[in-house]
């Protein structure tokens, strides 16, 4: 019983990665109808944005937690103005094919530079409050012992992802944003400046993978391909919760992350393909997830 | 019309003439460097191997006697079945005579039955299953740098020695994860331990954290880790921060390269325990070696045992086939003559090539340093202990080899 709490927690923990990921994702289809395939490449430039601060100018985790999301999320807007504002109004493929596109170069480069093994980035052991160094260490709960950075994961991402779901579900700015996506050209004669908002948004989204790639980069080696490899299970992920489902998505990321670490401690061989049973199990009773709307 | 048809015949004989007499002294070679190129293991195979063939070529020499040699090179992406189309597209097509390195057990299950097919030759310097020289053995086939059993002979028994009698595993559940399991299991049975318990994940997992609880809670002494590249980073950083070592469970490295070390980084990595048969800091001859190596890699990296092994094999090879005068493009005949003439370079001293396609060289036990105890980049590993080549390997007389004679 003590290690199925264990297993419960543990799964929380990949959860709020799924959940920050698929948030990310959601609200960039939700908002831009883009398929963003280089959610997972500009995940794995928010950790070595991270690994870049520390090595090359010694700005430690807690400045990175908000300069990468920034720096990356600039990028993102550079690539949104200069390319994928184009494809507005074509076909979903066109975008998934460019941002994949992007994603293998992207990809590609860094792998050309730091090869596969990835890089080393520690936990923060700063500032010492009481008995703790940083996040290092962890607290026995009597059912296991929980490394604090693990906790701090858990807590920070759920923060971060109600806050966005906020923004754009309670806010004027959201609203703006969703009257936007339903409506451009009258939201336009509004005077309200749709391109730009558009821009923003993909910038938040692409934000948001940057600050899960420096909250995972002290967990998982800072690789060019750990994006690659979590990317598809994120966009499972999506689709299980509804494509631009902003809640649908972050509750099921947590939820799957849960079931995903029953699976590890059940049945351990099938703990990467669970994901997708389940989601050709949703997809057959409720093709739009969910949580989806019918388009 | 006569003359014409009597002249065809004469050109027909003469052109058979001489197409024979060229491949009694054929020099040509065709050397087919297959690995990861793009994925997990790319670091401590992939480009580095084709540097290590190129400078092997060059360090050989038969550029200047005669000898034309062209490498080619590909990405097998871990997967047996485009390893076997690359395979057979080479023989067929490219006219390869000989892989290097083909690194993933599963890969190289799949590519030693093409070759032993069509007879070619295969040096492997990548993949660790002991099976490519037991019951899987080919005439075809030498298996250069290390296998499983060795690993577990190795780092399994030192481990036990010092006390580490009950054992968990973390294994990656595909051919190379099996065969490292089943063989540690066994040493570690036979030198009086004992394994409680074990867990199967995927390849290419990036979560260990549920895994780690499991062994965590199974109290074991020792956790086995036979899986390598960056399952085997993942899980010994994450090992770290479950607080695992510091609760007084030891972490064992069956299978480690200097590659793992240093995108640890000291800190994490000090103390662990593993086995390998090549490190850049041995000898005068392996550091010679290593810094012409490093000079010409991207990032100044030092070579793997991989790596250095497409080095070593492909210089037997060569010493063989200049030996025998030419190229008889028959993998079989090439193979069994490397067999019967001792190697000896600088990176693997001296050293013979066994009946059953094992290569035999000393095994070294090494230890992480502290980060204290590093003088820089690459200064990586104590030596702790040396197996003789004659005791590193399975013994001759449990090979299920059919090639062995007993």
């Amino acid at each position: 019983m003590q290690a199925l709490y264990a297993q419960l927690l543990v799964g929380l923990i990949n959860g709020s990665f799924y959940a920050l990921l698929s948030l990310g994702l959601a609200v960039i289809f939700g908002m831009l109808n883009i398929i963003n395939f280089a959610h997972g490449a500009l995940y794995m430039m928010g950790a070595f944005c991270a690994y870049f601060l520390l090595n090359l100018t010694g700005i430690g985790y807690w400045w990175a937690l908000i300069i990468a999301p920034v720096a990356v999320g600039i990028f993102g807007m550079i690539l949104e103005r200069t390319m994928l504002q184009w494809l507005a109004g074509l076909d979903h493929l066109y975008g998934l094919l460019l941002t994949f596109g992007i994603a293998l170069i992207v990809q590609g480069v860094f792998q050309n530079y730091f090869g596969s093994s990835g890089l080393p980035y520690a936990i923060p052991d700063y500032p010492e409050i009481g008995g703790f160094r940083g996040l290092q260490g962890g607290m026995n709960l009597g059912f296991m012992f929980l490394p604090i950075y693990r906790g701090w994961v858990v807590v920070f991402s759920l923060v971060v992802c109600l806050a966005t779901w906020f923004l754009i579900e309670k806010t004027r700015l959201g609203a703006y944003l969703r009257a936007a996506t339903e409506n451009p050209t009258l939201v336009r004669a509004f005077g309200i400046n749709v391109p730009r908002m558009i821009t923003l948004t993909y910038g938040l989204g692409v934000g948001l993978a940057a600050l899960a790639g420096v909250l995972s980069a002290p967990i998982n080696q800072v690789r060019p391909l750990m994006g690659a490899d979590l990317i598809i299970v994120v966009f499972a992920v999506v689709v299980i919760g509804g494509m631009g489902s902003i809640m649908g998505s972050i509750i099921t990321g947590f939820a799957l992350g849960v079931i995903e670490g029953l699976t590890k401690y059940f049945y351990p061989e099938a703990s990467n393909t669970v994901v997708f049973v389940l989601m050709v199990l949703v997809l057959l009773v409720k093709p739009t997830g969910l949580t989806g709307r019918a388009a | 019309m006569k003359h014409r048809i009597s002249a065809l015949f004469l050109g027909i004989a003469l052109a058979l003439a001489a197409g024979g007499g060229a491949m009694a002294q054929d020099k040509t070679i065709k050397i087919g460097v297959l690995t990861d190129n793009s994925g997990l293991y790319s670091d401590l195979g992939g480009a580095g191997s084709t540097l290590a063939a190129q400078m092997a070529v060059e360090d050989s020499g038969l550029a200047a006697k005669g000898w034309k040699i062209d490498i080619v090179s590909a990405d097998h992406q871990n997967k047996p079945d485009i390893g076997t189309t690359i395979a057979r597209q080479w023989i067929d097509v490219e006219k390869v005579d000989i892989f290097m390195d083909v690194l993933n057990s599963g890969v190289a299950l799949a590519v030693n039955n093409v070759v032993k097919e069509k007879n070619a030759v295969m040096i492997n310097t990548g993949a660790a299953t002991s099976d490519l020289t037991n019951a899987q053995c080919s005439p075809n086939t030498i298996h250069w740098v290390y296998d499983t059993y060795m690993l577990a002979n190795s780092t399994g028994q030192a481990l036990v020695k010092a006390g580490g009698d009950t054992w968990y595993f973390l294994t990656a559940d595909y051919a190379f994860g099996h065969a490292l399991e089943r063989d540690t299991t066994a040493v570690v049975v036979k030198s009086g331990g004992k394994v409680i318990g074990g867990v199967k994940h995927p390849l290419n997992s990036s979560d260990f954290s549920s895994f780690l609880l499991q062994a965590q809670a199974s109290k074991a002494k020792i956790i086995g880790m036979a899986n390598a590249g960056g399952d085997t980073t993942n899980t010994i950083k994450q090992a770290s921060e479950f607080g695992i070592v510091a609760g007084g469970q030891k972490l064992a490295g069956l299978l480690l390269f200097i590659t793992d070390v240093h995108s640890l980084g000291l800190k994490v990595a000090q103390g662990l325990n593993f086995t390998e048969t090549f490190y850049w800091d041995l000898n005068d001859g392996t550091r010679a070696f290593s810094k012409r190596f490093s000079e010409r890699t991207k990032n100044k990296a030092m070579p793997s045992m991989v790596q250095a092994g497409v080095y070593s094999g492909l210089i037997h090879y060569f010493k063989t086939l200049e030996a025998m005068g030419g190229n008889p493009h028959d993998g079989a005949k090439v193979v069994a003559k490397m067999k019967e003439t001792p190697t000896d370079d600088a990176l693997f001293g001296k050293g013979t090539i066994r009946a059953d396609g094992r290569k035999i060289h000393p095994a070294y036990l090494f230890e992480v340093k502290k980060p204290a105890e590093s003088k820089g980049p690459w200064d990586y590993y104590k030596l702790i202990g040396t197996t003789p080549g004659d005791q590193a390997f399975r013994p001759l007389s449990e090979s299920a080899c059919p090639l062995v004679k007993k």
